[in-house]
Parts: C-alpha cells; sequence; structure tokens
C-alpha cells in the first residue's frame, strides 16, 4: 500500500459528507467500497466498486481514474485510468473488467472485497449513437472488449440492436459476451481456430453491412480491426467511433501527456485522450 | 479564524496554495472549485505553436515521477483570445506563463501578454528542463538570465515572477541576477533533470530521453534551495516542488517562501489542493498562528552549534515546539 501521506477530501460513500458546494462539478474524488473483486480467467478481473451518486451519473464509454494499492514496496505514483464496463445504477455500482499487466493493474488487482477505492471521475467523453440508427456493429480485440460493454447498455436504453463481433486469442479470453448476448448477436472469432483472421473478420462485416445490420462501427482493442473498420466505414459511409488508450497522468486534462495522432482533411494533429476523448471518430483515428 | 491571505510583492493573494504551470488549465473546473485557489496558473505560452514531444511522456521513479511534455502550446494568438477568456470567468489572479528562446521574443511576448487586461502576472518560463533536449536554457546562467529578465522588465509594469531551473549550478546567483534585472518575484523552481531507463528494452523511458524530475522526492532539495535563495534576495519567493501535505506548505514558507505552487498532488489527489487551504487553516490556527504570513522565513536560523558541546548535550535538549510571539 501506499506510505506517502498525501492530502485529499473525497466524497465517502455511504458515510457522512459535507454539502456539496458546487453541484453543478460533474467528476470527483471518491472512496467507494469494493463490492466483489474476481478473476474472470488467467488474465483478466472483474472489479465491483461503489461509487458516488455523482459518480453513478456516467455515460457509456467514459473513464475513471484509479488509485492502485502499490504491487510492492514502492510507491505507486500515477494513478490508473479505467474505461467502464458496466454502470450499474440499480446497486449503485461501477464495474471495470481489466487485464493484469502492469504494476498498475497488479496492485489493482491486489484490492479485495471491502478495501476503500479512489476513483476520480466520471471523465472524458464517451460513446454517442447517431439518432436513426436501429443496428449497429461492435467489434473488439482482447481488453478492448471490455471498453465496449456500455454500447449494450446504450444500445438497449435506445432500443438499437448490436452485433458484437468479439475476438480473442482464445475462447476463455472472450470478454463481455454476457453483455451483449443480452443487446443482440455475438460472434465470436478467434486466433486457435484462426477464425479471428483477418479475411474472415471482413467476411463477417460485408454481410452485416449487406442485411443492413451496420448502421454504426465501434471499435477498440485492436490496429489491424480499426484500419478494417475503418475502410468498411469508409467504402459504404458508415459513422465509426474508436476508444483509445494512452499512457495517462492527471486525466484531467491540463497536463498533456496523453496524447494521441489524429488526421482530419490531410492534416495531422495530437489529441488528448483524457478529455478530448477517450472515445473519438474513427476515421480521424490514426492507429490504436 | 486564520487569515491566509499573503502578498506576493503588490499581488494579493486569498491564501498561498497556487497551482504550478503546466499542471493546471480550466479543465480542472470539472473536479474542483478552482475559485479557491490564490491564483490561476496558466500553462507556459510561446509564438509559435508548438506539438510538444513524443509520447511516452512521463514515467514514474522511485521518488515520484519523471515528464517531458515539450510545453506545447497553441501560440500566443490563440492563448489570448480563447484561453485568457476562459480563465478570465474565474475570481482568482491570472498568471500567463510565457517561453522564447531569444531575449527579442521574450520582450516581445511580455508586451503582448501583459497588455492583455486579464493577465494579472508575467511567469517567465527561462527554466523548462525538456523544451531543449540537452536541457539548457536561460535560467542555468546568470548573465542571460540577467539579460533576459532585464529585456522582460523594460517591456512591462506588470508583475514579473521568474521561474528558475534546480539544474543551475549556483541557483542563488541567478536569482540574485534576476533581482538586479528587476523580476517582482522567484519561484523557486521548475524540475529537476533526470533519465530513467527501461530495463526490458534498454531505451529511455520517456520519448524525448531526459525529463524534469518532481514529486515529494524533490522537496528537501528545493526547499533547501527557497532557503538559500530568499536570505539573499529582497524580492518574494514561490516555493514550488513535491508539495503532496499542508506541513510540506508550512516547511516551503518557514524556509523562506512567500506561497506556493502544486504540481504532482492534482495528479494524484484532485481534491487534496483546495482541501489543503482549508488544512492551513487548521495548522495555523492549531500552533497560534493568525496570519499565515507569519510563517514566512520564520525558521529559527541559529548559527550552527559548536560540535564537542553538541555532542556531549543530552539527546533531545533544547527541542521545544515554537510559539509564535504575538
Amino acid at each position: 500500500m501506499a506510505k506517502t501521506v498525501f492530502t485529499a477530501s473525497p466524497y465517502v460513500v455511504d458515510g457522512v459528507n459535507p454539502p456539496d458546494p458546487k453541484p453543478e462539478i460533474p467528476a470527483e474524488e471518491a472512496l467507494g467500497k469494493v463490492v466483489s473483486h474476481d478473476w474472470v480467467n488467467a488474465e483478466y478481473k472483474h472489479l465491483v466498486v461503489k461509487a458516488s451518486p455523482k459518480q453513478l451519473k456516467a455515460k457509456p464509454g467514459q473513464f475513471f481514474n484509479i488509485l492502485c494499492p502499490s504491487p510492492d514496496d514502492g510507491e505507486l505514483w500515477l494513478r490508473r485510468p479505467q474505461s467502464i464496463y458496466r454502470i450499474d445504477r440499480e446497486n449503485g455500482n461501477l464495474e471495470f473488467l481489466y487485464k493484469c499487466v502492469g504494476r498498475g493493474t497488479r496492485g489493482m488487482a491486489t484490492l479485495k472485497v471491502g478495501d476503500d477505492c479512489n476513483m476520480v471521475g466520471p471523465l472524458g467523453i464517451g460513446f454517442s449513437l447517431k439518432p436513426g440508427a436501429k443496428n449497429v456493429v461492435v467489434l473488439g480485440r482482447g481488453v478492448g472488449l471490455a471498453t465496449m460493454g456500455p454500447i449494450s447498455q446504450l444500445a438497449a436504453e435506445m432500443g438499437v440492436g448490436v452485433t458484437a463481433i468479439l475476438s480473442a486469442r482464445s475462447a476463455d479470453l472472450v470478454m463481455a459476451d454476457d453483455l451483449f448476448s443480452k443487446s443482440g448477436e455475438v460472434i465470436k472469432v478467434l486466433d486457435s481456430d484462426g477464425s479471428s483472421d483477418i479475411a474472415n473478420v471482413r467476411a463477417i462485416l460485408d454481410r452485416l453491412i449487406a442485411a443492413k445490420k451496420a448502421d454504426a462501427f465501434y471499435t477498440c482493442g485492436s490496429n489491424r480491426l480499426m484500419f478494417l473498420m475503418k475502410e468498411l466505414g469508409v467504402k459504404h459511409g458508415i459513422p465509426g467511433q474508436v476508444a483509445m488508450e494512452q499512457i495517462m497522468a492527471c486525466g484531467l486534462g491540463p497536463c498533456y501527456v496523453c496524447v494521441r495522432t489524429f488526421e482530419v482533411d490531410g492534416h495531422k494533429e495530437l489529441r488528448r485522450v483524457c478529455i478530448e476523448g477517450p472515445v473519438f471518430d474513427l476515421q480521424e483515428c490514426t492507429g490504436w | 479564524m486564520v487569515d491566509l491571505s499573503v502578498k506576493v510583492g503588490s499581488v494579493e493573494l486569498k491564501n498561498p496554495i497556487m497551482p504550478a504551470s503546466g499542471c493546471f488549465s480550466v479543465d480542472l473546473a470539472q473536479v474542483m472549485d478552482v475559485n479557491r485557489l490564490g491564483a490561476l496558473v496558466a500553462k507556459t505560452v510561446s509564438r509559435e505553436y508548438r506539438i510538444g514531444n513524443p509520447p511516452p511522456r512521463v514515467a514514474e521513479l522511485e521518488c515520484g515521477m519523471i515528464n517531458s511534455i515539450g510545453l506545447p502550446t497553441k501560440g500566443i494568438g490563440y492563448f489570448l483570445e480563447h484561453q485568457v477568456p476562459e480563465y478570465a470567468q474565474f475570481t482568482p489572479p491570472l498568471v500567463g506563463s510565457i517561453s522564447a528562446t531569444t531575449a527579442d521574443d521574450f520582450e516581445a511576448m511580455t508586451r503582448e501578454v501583459a497588455s492583455h487586461k486579464d493577465v494579472d502576472v508575467i511567469e517567465v518560463n527561462i527554466s523548462c528542463p525538456t523544451r531543449n533536449p540537452g536541457g539548457g536554457n536561460f535560467a542555468m546562467h546568470e548573465d542571460h538570465t540577467f539579460n533576459v529578465v532585464k529585456r522582460i522588465r523594460s517591456a512591462t509594469n506588470k508583475p514579473v515572477w521568474v521561474k528558475l531551473s534546480p539544474n543551475a549550478g549556483d541557483v542563488v546567483a541567478i536569482g540574485v541576477a534576476a533581482e538586479e534585472a528587476g523580476a517582482n518575484a522567484l519561484v523557486v523552481s521548475n524540475t529537476i533533470l533526470g533519465l530513467k531507463i527501461n530495463l526490458d528494452t534498454f531505451r529511455p523511458a520517456i520519448g524525448n530521453k531526459f525529463g524534469g524530475i518532481s514529486g515529494p522526492g524533490v522537496k528537501p532539495i528545493i526547499v533547501r534551495m527557497v532557503h538559500q535563495v530568499s536570505q539573499r534576495v529582497k524580492i518574494p519567493v514561490i516555493g514550488c516542488g513535491g508539495i503532496v501535505k499542508v506541513e510540506d506548505v508550512v516547511e516551503y514558507m518557514l524556509a523562506g517562501a512567500s506561497a506556493v505552487m502544486i504540481g504532482y498532488l492534482i495528479f494524484r489527489n484532485p481534491s487534496g489542493i483546495v482541501a489543503m487551504i482549508d488544512e492551513l487553516a487548521e495548522w495555523c490556527d492549531k500552533r497560534g498562528f493568525k496570519r499565515v504570513a507569519q510563517l514566512t522565513g520564520a525558521m529559527v536560523n541559529d548559527p550552527i552549534a559548536e560540535t564537542f558541546s553538541a555532542a556531549a548535550a543530552p539527546i533531545g535538549q533544547g527541542h521545544k515546539t515554537f510559539v509564535p510571539a504575538e
């Protein structure tokens, strides 16, 4: 755990809090209890945390910047941004599905049920659905599938059908299929049987486009799949959005750490993933 | 009721807590009441658009963090036309921060930025360690500092705060040079130039190779510099480096700072910078200080004791909690 004393005055979920002097401020630092925290397979953990009323106003595609316990004797100085997997307003919980890959997520994995989890959010610009869309296609790979989860919620709220193409190395690493199976068809493509091959994914997308099941594209987690969707989006005039990642510091805008390259009309520019995203226009994205 | 107001020369702040340049923008209004802050300090702007340095722009260290952002900016025109009006929606005074590669441009930029009615103070960033990949800048040399500050001084009557570099060989001499050239206050200091190497890849951990170190690990180094500089100059000193708790603010002020700037903590605990304003009042109240300004330079600065007598004294003798006179 962190050893250095830091100054903070977070909202305490289910605790006694001073009146909010500025209710119009949309995000906050809050301490919520870990409700559950389970391994879903060898690489991914599912974290459920009690969130503050302000934080529960999160929109699909927004993210939280989480203060992770240190996994070792050193201090973990920076928060780790995590996209929301599911917003459970009924139970007052936010859910995150993440892959343990580095020091931050290894530290996050040490959170136990009942521990306090310090989260800043909701942050960033989430997914949007254009009016009139009836059927959308979600294409995600690996950890990107978790980020796509809230689209199933958004689509359900707006009465939109979703076809989810979920790509993974093997069947046990397919994420979020339970979320998407509620809102439409789920197609799993795997490295293990060769079905994740780009030609096969292209054929699936072509079939969905021909069947008028692709009014919008959403993707996260793979450069290869992002470029495929981008190409088909141009060819067929289908709008799309992509959720991006980048190493972050503040998560709030001022520090300019989390920049990515975007291109509009041949002009390249840097944008901050934390505040100009994390969800961006697919056609302006130059690399996931 | 503790009086938290401080004066930095002619500039009155309702409390001594300010964000550090590069760690603040109006974007922070999404998570805090920025009107509580002593002042608003804008990110450094240069004349032309600058894209900044290649990612990764930040990495963690044993003692804090290292960053190399490279002063990305949309340029002075955009700053004056779009960003200053955004800052002006808030009540604290606005400190505009400028950077340039020549004294000519520093003078011209000062004239342009200072002429905006909503810019209250010009902070001169002559010390960004990562703008130039070699780490060099005006604040590394006394004569360069003197010459550029002299030109900046000639361009405005508004307060000029000069941000020093902890990477200079003799920071005190640089501070004295800035004062002689007409600076109204010194900000001590910018980040400490460092290098982190990734042991998997054998490559530098950040895209620009070198970066600036900040966070709690740098605090004792910068507190020492604040003390040394403030002993030699008459103008106010603003402490900046590694503040994460109210005791750090007090320590900087005891060393000689009139006010402080906070960067890293905003990343770690965005609720902390406002909470610290209240905690500073509580700290002063508990210790019997009616005005926070009483803390500035209040470190007891006795001559160093004679070694034999100090080594013969009972341990802890003379340890007495300081009580303010009034």
